[in-house]
């Protein structure tokens, strides 16, 4: 019994450094999304460029990269190459671009190329409340029954689009993006 | 007073820079310090009240470890804007936190509901607390079922009893 005592600090110890190591690779800004697997909120918003409205009945059929944007958001424009690359291989992003001036946006996109099949103007940041962003960049993936599928926060790249997007795309010719 | 005089003793020895500097500081901190949080009028005190309790109570998506009163993050302005517009719309409280919860989960809640996720948050300091409990009565019980152990086994006392004996002779002779 008492031998068995004087390895208590060491199991202590190994359960303590276990919890903490666990601790170094979880990431603690990470926040899913409140809507994971409910289905996209409804809205009716401006298209930035051909300026008609969109519902969300227009966009949904088939599975989509929503991409919540702006001009005043720094890793955007971090992120607008990789967005052009992934829409180049055919995969359907649709932009929001959130609480922004329209005319600076469609400047933007003008100047830095339009990875978007769709850019929805919310400049009073309504669809983004619904959504639950809180800071842009986010990027959602929307299934086609319109249902939120997964949400990723930051900049998107391809590690993270080969780790956490692209499955979600794997029915589509260009699922498998290099 | 004491830190008047004592201010005023500085200056003779400094001019009046020290004054100048603190007034100079102080204003920039007030100005600074009104900048970061906005103002709102309410029709009702009570619900100027409820703004500041739920404001509190709010947590900020993007700055983990503040609540939306204290946060200067956008998002944070958004949302007590919102919470201002829901309150003078005579929303309750309840569904105020239940807009919020939809769109930003139970992280938004400094007091999250009771649920599979919140469970070990809510019922953790519990299960502690009886542990302990349960340590100590296990200890205790161990101590009094342990047989009492001499202080001094009968050899030691022999011994003292001897030693008393050799320092009363001596204190005799």
């Amino acid at each position: 019994m008492r031998r068995v005592k004087l390895f208590l600090p060491l199991v202590v110890f190994a359960l303590l450094g276990a919890l903490l190591f666990r601790g170094l690779s979880l990431d603690p800004t990470a926040l899913p999304s409140a809507l994971l697997g409910a289905p996209m909120p409804e809205f009716n918003l401006a298209e930035l460029n051909r300026r008609e409205s969109i519902t969300k009945d227009d966009l949904v059929g088939k599975p989509m990269l929503v991409n919540v944007w702006a001009t005043w958001c720094y890793s955007c424009r971090v992120e607008h190459p990789y967005l052009l690359e992934l829409a180049e291989a055919g995969i359907p992003i649709v932009g929001l671009n959130y609480k922004d001036e329209p005319e600076k946006a469609r400047q933007w996109l003008v100047d830095l190329g339009d990875p978007y099949t769709t850019v929805l103007s919310d400049t009073e940041g309504r669809l983004g409340l619904d959504l639950g962003v809180y800071g842009a960049p986010e990027t959602y993936v929307v299934d086609a029954e319109g249902v939120v599928r997964h949400r990723h926060v930051g900049v998107v790249n391809e590690q993270v689009w080969l780790n956490d997007l692209a499955s979600f795309f794997t029915d589509m010719p260009a699922g498998a993006v290099q | 007073m004491k830190v008047a005089s004592r201010l005023g003793g500085r200056v003779n020895k400094h001019g009046a820079l020290l004054p100048v500097a603190l007034m100079v500081l102080l204003s920039l901190m007030n100005r600074s310090a009104l900048a970061v949080i906005e103002t709102y009028e309410f029709s009702d005190p009570s619900l100027e009240a409820r703004y500041h309790q739920l404001s509190q109570e709010l947590r900020c998506p993007k700055c983990q470890n503040q609540n939306i009163a204290d946060s200067n993050a956008p998002i944070s302005r958004d949302l007590r804007a919102l919470l201002h517009q829901q309150l003078e719309d005579g929303a309750s409280d309840q569904e105020i936190l239940d807009f919020m919860v939809a769109r930003y989960g139970e992280f938004v809640r400094y007091r999250p509901g009771l649920d599979p996720n919140t469970l070990v948050l809510w019922g953790g300091p519990a299960v502690l607390t009886l542990m302990g409990i349960a340590g100590l009565g296990w200890h205790l019980s161990r101590r009094r079922r342990a047989p009492a152990s001499p202080v001094v086994t009968e050899h030691e006392r022999e011994a003292l009893r001897a030693r008393l004996r050799d320092l009363e002779a001596k204190e005799s002779q």
